[in-house]
């Protein structure tokens, strides 16, 4: 289980790794943490003639935190990520879907940026990056920087809107506005550490009253890509969140979905495990939502 | 066929060898890889430094963990020469200079944390990793610390018994107390 | 952790028993282990191997031109020539023409199965020039389901033999159907133990050097294998004594699955026809598509008749096992449970057919226990089935069946004596450890507060000392009747003591067994004693660790090499004190007169003498101080009865498993919350090393019961061939687990131990399953097919309402 021959570049910056890009063309694939290019390339799966190693970029690994926006560079590690106060306050939400990523050995070396391009349809970054829709920044040296909605940058399984010649730089999200936040992450694995069968997030922002006034939720691993079904939850603006509510609205999601098959799970199966998911992270969500009132009360 | 075969003989021809120079349980150590050499690869048949096993080369069973920069990497999921000019931890550095088992180490052998051996070197580091950042971890800390290094002998009890026991008597060395802990027996 | 309450009957030992460390462990913590892909010999080359994409297709070319042309490129070789200088693999029962070579000759029979050996300068190169042999291949029908492939109009896996039928014979024992007939209850039922394997984390490893000076092949290789060095060199049409096997390479696991034979045959072949060392680390890919490690994949269809009161009056077990695409020794894991056939039951007369199977799958390997966990699994889900068919508590129809403690030694109706055991105050004993009467409440209050709990409790029998009566019950043209184990024991001239095993070890800690047994025995230190592996042409007959034997069988010779290295101290001591044997005693190496112990001569001065001084040995006595010691299997060396009775293990330990688990209603998840297993196999002499591999088999176990399956698609391709899909329980699935000993010494053993390298294995499961299916019984449904996976466990819990109270999403 060796990958097929290749060239190792290591690039000393995103202007570097671009022009790289740019003169090895598409048998040219970028790397940072590796943790799911290699086994792909180990398998020849994936097998690049050029692999630009863009992991040592202190550029791309910064964390920047402003009052409405936090900005992560596509090569922050996981590990980083998941012990950053800063990050934690502003976003607990990508702790917690840290969490459930890998294992301790695997969130070391993996990165943002890596877990978004790999784009498997379960893995937990692509989901919060979809429920937050964070604005992907995409570089390449002929066309310079663009900027791609989360939402629009997943085309499929392990499929991007990402061009052979252009870099994952980094990721902006924004954060809600008020007090009353909450958020969760919760899925099923088969064993600790695995992709979900399914997984989901859920963010509620109450106000003071305890009505809803902004929620967020999405789902992974029951479609091609990482769903936001916040549309679904819109009902709930407004509403005082409840269980009847949360059920209905996990039902109609549910419904709407025709998940993919495979040897653990089937379509039926992850319609069900998205159904409880819902309800879970809506319910959890709206707990530490209310905690947060009531810390601020 | 012809095809095929030029272009894997081209890409044979330009396979070139990168010098890798690493710090291998603080002395630094250096060899001639291909590109496509995992670092686990590079320590076990260049370095000779076979206490690192391969177990299945796509990342799940942690039998290749090392320290990278002092933190768990599975050594099957980088290339060596990813790891050029860094600092590696292997299973041969966990011990004293003068060969003496770390406590870690001890535990292991005093609970029988281990049978046929092969996981082992993992296990110590991701559990040394653990007792590096949290000396009094709770049960479910032991077990998600080692929670991506697969065993097929113990169940696993024995060493998270092990990694129990290495903290209470680092805590005990640490506050002077000896009391309650065992000691290595002779 | 372990409770440990063993009792030594009337002396105590020294060091038997005692919690002592491994001898092993330390060169293992400190990275100092040497597994065979750890040895390293220059010129060294690398083997990658072509693997069948089909089932079952005709070989119709192999153009390696291509990948000779790639620079590093050694050779590339095919099964035809294999098939010209060697010989077909060892098949462990009458099934000629079924033949298989370490390359598919011809035909391929499985996908995955190896077509090629590619061997270069690395194992990378070795995997380029692989992707460049291009092999014509003309599809053949194939046949994966094994209820299919009993059929005679089902495509023959193997053109050559009549039938995928390898084996068939239905033994009756006893007056079975008019038990039947006369019995007012009955029950019949199907359960599948699906395709899983121990699945080591080393691979296979070979690495073979023939050295044409001495002409003898050198071998290094992770085996556990019986006759493994013998059927090398018959394979590789060797005399026995050109084969070399380095018993001292370090094996990173095994269970049973590293026999390696084919793997063997290939490297050794291929070290001699290239004059260069050539080594195979199998991959993950290889290893668990073509490694044929695969284990049992079986259907049973059990009865039982019994009386109101859920007496056993007989039993019919029909077991439809399929091996996959060759034979091997894999028929034979229906063999075994022949000794074990009603569990520890008294259960007077059993029907048993076994039928061994082949399919166009990767072929079925030794897997801890030898076919007898899948078989306890049947027994055990009958029996809770029974119970809950009259209302009876499964403890208390347990209790009613349970061989009585005075009952031993007990026949069986297949032939077989246990030799001893007191099942009840085990059972007793794993229940007070469990707290079965809180568990209970627990279970009771979680189901009344809408949640799926489940009670499991299995008793079951670890037959051991590991005999090989199922060869020639299965194969009468196999007469093999002894499977002896031998040890020799050496004192040198600074009295240090050195033990020689003859086989490998993967991870059972026999350095420190047979250290243990020598110590005991001459009353000496035995973290002082050296015990060394021969290697194949210096060892003495062994028949390798598999079967639970080598506390019994190695322990046993050891302690009878020892023994003897005793009496002649004593003699020697005897002769040079003028005192005859009966009045000295032997106390810690020395000897002395009972009556006057300044007559006494030290553990040096018998040593030197021995070493020395000629002029002062008894007559008849050898200089220098060994001995060796070969035996036969207690109760071994039987042939079978016309009707197929046959003494099949000589030991019987026994477990009680008890296990408290939760089922997540809405995801199908299971949670073991509380895991207690009593345990008896008479005397530890490790209780660590038997504690540790008993916490593995349970592991093993959750495995099998609830997450690993070697899953196979319609068309015949591996679906779990990789870590990602085969899924190995982690330290967080497996839970904390508590284990209870009790000591039943067995009479036919040196210090009254059994055997317990399968320990947990051989319950777990059903156990597991117990406790599945009484979470899953208010809902009354059940499921009867392992691993027992979320979805099927999701699908049977969904036809109740959840506890989240929405109904189904439709």
């Amino acid at each position: 289980m060796k990958p097929a021959p290749f060239e190792y570049l290591r690039a000393a910056s995103v202007e570097e790794a671009c022009a790289l890009l740019a003169a090895h063309g598409p048998d040219a694939k970028l790397i940072a943490g590796g943790q799911s290019l290699v086994p792909m390339m180990a398998m020849r799966l994936v097998r690049p003639a050029w692999l630009i190693d863009v992991g040592d970029i202190d550029a791309l690994a910064q964390i920047s935190i402003e009052p409405d926006t936090v900005t992560l560079g596509a090569c922050a590690r996981q590990y980083v990520l998941a012990a950053h106060g800063g990050l934690g306050a502003a976003l607990p939400i990508i702790a917690q879907a840290l969490i459930w990523v890998g294992h301790e050995q695997t969130r070391n070396r993996g990165t943002l940026g890596g877990s978004l391009v790999h784009a498997d349809p379960s893995a937990e970054l692509p989901l919060v990056a979809v429920m937050l829709d964070a604005r992907i920044g995409l570089q390449s040296r002929a066309r310079g920087r663009r900027v791609v909605s989360a939402r629009e940058f997943f085309t499929g399984p392990m499929s991007t809107v990402i061009e052979a010649d252009e870099c994952l730089v980094e990721v902006r999200l924004d954060q809600w506005s008020g007090q009353g936040l909450g958020s969760a992450f919760d899925e099923v694995a088969i064993r600790h550490g695995d992709f979900a069968l399914a997984s989901g997030c859920a963010q509620i922002a109450l106000d003071p009253d305890g009505r809803v006034r902004r929620v967020a939720l999405a789902l992974g691993g029951v479609a091609g890509v990482p769903l936001d079904v916040s549309g679904y939850a819109a009902s709930l603006v407004g509403q005082f969140i409840d269980d009847t509510a949360t059920e209905a609205i996990a039902r109609s999601v549910a419904a709407a979905l025709d998940p993919p098959a495979d040897l653990h799970a089937s379509s039926e199966y992850r319609r069900a495990l998205a159904l409880t998911l819902c309800v879970r992270v809506l319910r959890t969500a709206t707990a530490r939502a209310r905690a947060s009132l009531t810390e601020v009360a | 066929m012809s095809d095929r075969m030029n272009e894997v003989s081209v890409e044979r021809a330009r396979e070139r060898l990168h010098e890798v120079r690493l710090q291998v349980n603080g002395a630094w150590r250096s060899g001639q890889c291909a590109a496509r050499t995992s670092l686990v690869d590079f320590l076990r048949e260049t370095l000779r430094l076979t206490g690192t096993h391969v177990g299945c080369e796509h990342g799940i069973c942690g039998a290749c963990s090392v320290m990278l920069d002092g933190r768990p990497v599975r050594s099957c999921l980088m290339f060596a020469v990813q790891a050029d000019g860094h600092s590696i931890t292997t299973v041969e550095g966990l011990a004293a200079a003068d060969g003496t088992m770390s406590v870690l180490q001890d535990s292991f052998c005093q609970t029988h944390g281990l049978q046929c051996g092969y996981c082992t070197p993992g296990m110590l580091i991701a559990a040394q990793a653990l007792l590096e950042r949290n000396r009094c971890p709770t049960e479910f800390e032991i077990r998600d610390a080692i929670g991506g290094n697969l065993c097929r002998c113990t169940g696993y009890q024995q060493i998270v018994d092990a990694i129990r026991l290495a903290a209470a008597r680092l805590n005990a060395a640490a506050t002077g107390a000896g009391s309650g802990v065992s000691a290595p027996a002779a | 952790m372990s409770d440990s309450s063993q009792s030594m009957g009337a002396k105590p030992f020294r060091y038997v028993g005692t919690h002592r460390r491994t001898r092993e462990d330390p060169r293992f913590v400190t990275g100092r282990g040497r597994y065979a892909a750890d040895v390293h010999l220059p010129g060294m080359k690398h083997v990658a191997l072509v693997a069948s994409p089909y089932p079952s297709a005709r070989i119709v070319s192999i153009d390696a031109r291509a990948a000779l042309a790639l620079p590093g490129v050694v050779a590339v070789v095919a099964g035809a020539e294999l098939a010209q200088y060697t010989d077909f693999l060892y098949v462990g029962v009458d099934a000629p023409g079924v033949k298989r070579y370490p390359l598919a000759v011809d035909v391929v029979r499985y996908a995955g199965e190896w077509v090629a050996a590619v061997v270069a300068d690395s194992r990378a190169l070795a995997e380029d020039a692989a992707e460049l042999v291009d092999v014509t291949y003309d599809p053949l029908p194939f046949v994966i389901d094994p209820e299919v492939a009993v059929t005679t109009e089902a495509p023959r896996v193997h053109a050559t033999y009549p039938s995928n039928i390898l084996y068939q014979r239905k033994f009756v024992w006893g007056a079975v159907d008019e038990a039947f007939e006369a019995a007012p209850h009955q029950l019949e039922c199907r359960v599948r133990w699906g395709r899983s394997s121990t699945v080591p984390i080393e691979t296979f490893a070979v690495l073979a050097q023939w050295s044409p000076g001495t002409e003898v092949l050198d071998i290094w290789a992770s085996i556990q294998m019986p006759k493994f060095p013998d059927q090398t060199a018959r394979a590789l049409r060797l005399p026995g004594n050109a084969v070399r096997v380095h018993f001292d390479v370090d094996v990173g696991g095994s269970y049973g699955v590293k026999r390696g034979i084919k793997h063997t045959v290939l490297v050794g072949y291929l070290a001699r026809k290239l004059g260069m060392p050539v080594r195979l680390i199998e991959d993950r890919l290889e290893n668990m598509r073509g490694g044929d490690m695969q284990g049992p994949d079986r259907i049973f269809d059990v009865a039982l008749a019994f009386d109101e009161r859920g007496v056993v009056r007989a039993m019919r077990i029909r077991a439809l096992d399929d091996v996959g695409a060759y034979a091997g020794r894999s028929p034979l894991q229906l063999g075994k449970p022949v000794g074990a056939i009603c569990g520890p039951y008294r259960i007077p007369c059993v029907e048993y057919e076994p039928c061994s199977v082949m399919t166009n799958k990767t072929p079925q390997e030794a897997v801890r226990g030898f076919g007898q966990a899948p078989t306890n699994y049947a027994i055990e889900t009958a029996m809770d089935r029974m119970a809950r068919q009259l209302g009876i508590d499964r403890i208390e129809i347990r209790r009613r069946n349970l061989i009585g403690r005075d009952e031993f030694p007990y026949l069986i109706p297949s032939g077989t004596y246990y030799d001893s055991g007191d099942y009840e105050a085990v059972l007793d004993k794993a229940l007070a450890h469990a707290g079965h009467e809180e568990l209970v409440r627990r279970r009771d209050q979680a189901r009344a507060d809408g949640r799926l709990a489940g009670i499991g409790v299995a008793t079951c029998l670890e037959p051991s000392g590991g005999n090989s009566s199922f060869e020639v019950l299965f194969n009468p043209k196999n007469e093999t009747t002894t499977w002896m184990e031998a040890s020799l024991v050496r004192v040198d001239l600074s009295g240090s003591i050195t033990a020689v095993m003859n086989t490998s070890t993967s991870g059972q800690g026999h350095e420190t067994l047979v250290s243990t047994v020598v110590g005991e025995v001459l009353e000496r230190e035995p973290a002082l004693i050296r015990v060394v592996h021969a290697d194949s042409l210096n060892a003495l007959p062994s028949n390798s660790p598999v079967g639970s034997r080598m506390a019994i069988m190695l322990g046993g010779a050891a302690a009878g090499a020892a023994r003897r290295i005793r009496a002649n101290l004593m003699a020697i001591a005897a002769h040079n004190l003028g005192c005859p044997v009966e009045e000295l005693e032997y106390v810690g190496g020395d000897v002395r007169v009972a009556a006057d112990g300044s007559r006494c001569l030290t553990w040096d001065q018998l040593v030197e003498i021995a070493h020395r001084k000629f002029h002062r040995m008894p007559a008849g006595l050898e200089p220098g101080l060994q001995a060796s010691f070969v035996w036969e299997v207690p109760t071994g060396g039987g042939l079978p009865t016309a009707d197929g009775r046959i003494q099949m293990y000589p030991c019987h330990s026994f477990e009680t498993h008890v296990v408290y688990l939760e089922i997540d209603r809405d995801t199908g998840k299971p949670t073991i919350q509380r895991y207690v297993c009593g345990h008896d196999c008479g005397v530890m002499i490790s209780p660590d090393i038997v504690h540790g591999m008993t916490f593995g088999g349970i592991a093993h176990g959750i495995g099998a019961a609830l997450y690993e399956k070697f899953a196979f698609s319609e068309d015949g391709q591996l679906l779990a061939g990789t870590f990602m899909d085969y899924l190995i329980p982690s330290a967080h699935e497996v839970p904390s687990m508590s284990i209870t000993d009790h000591c039943t010494p067995s009479p036919l053993t040196t210090f009254g131990q059994k055997g317990s390298g399968e320990a947990g294995y051989l319950g777990g499961p059903a156990a597991i399953a117990s406790a599945i299916n009484d979470a899953l019984a208010p809902l009354s449904t059940s499921i009867d097919e392992l691993p027992m996976t979320h979805e099927a466990l999701w699908v049977r819990a969904r036809r109740a309402p959840s506890a989240t109270g929405h109904p189904e999403p439709r």
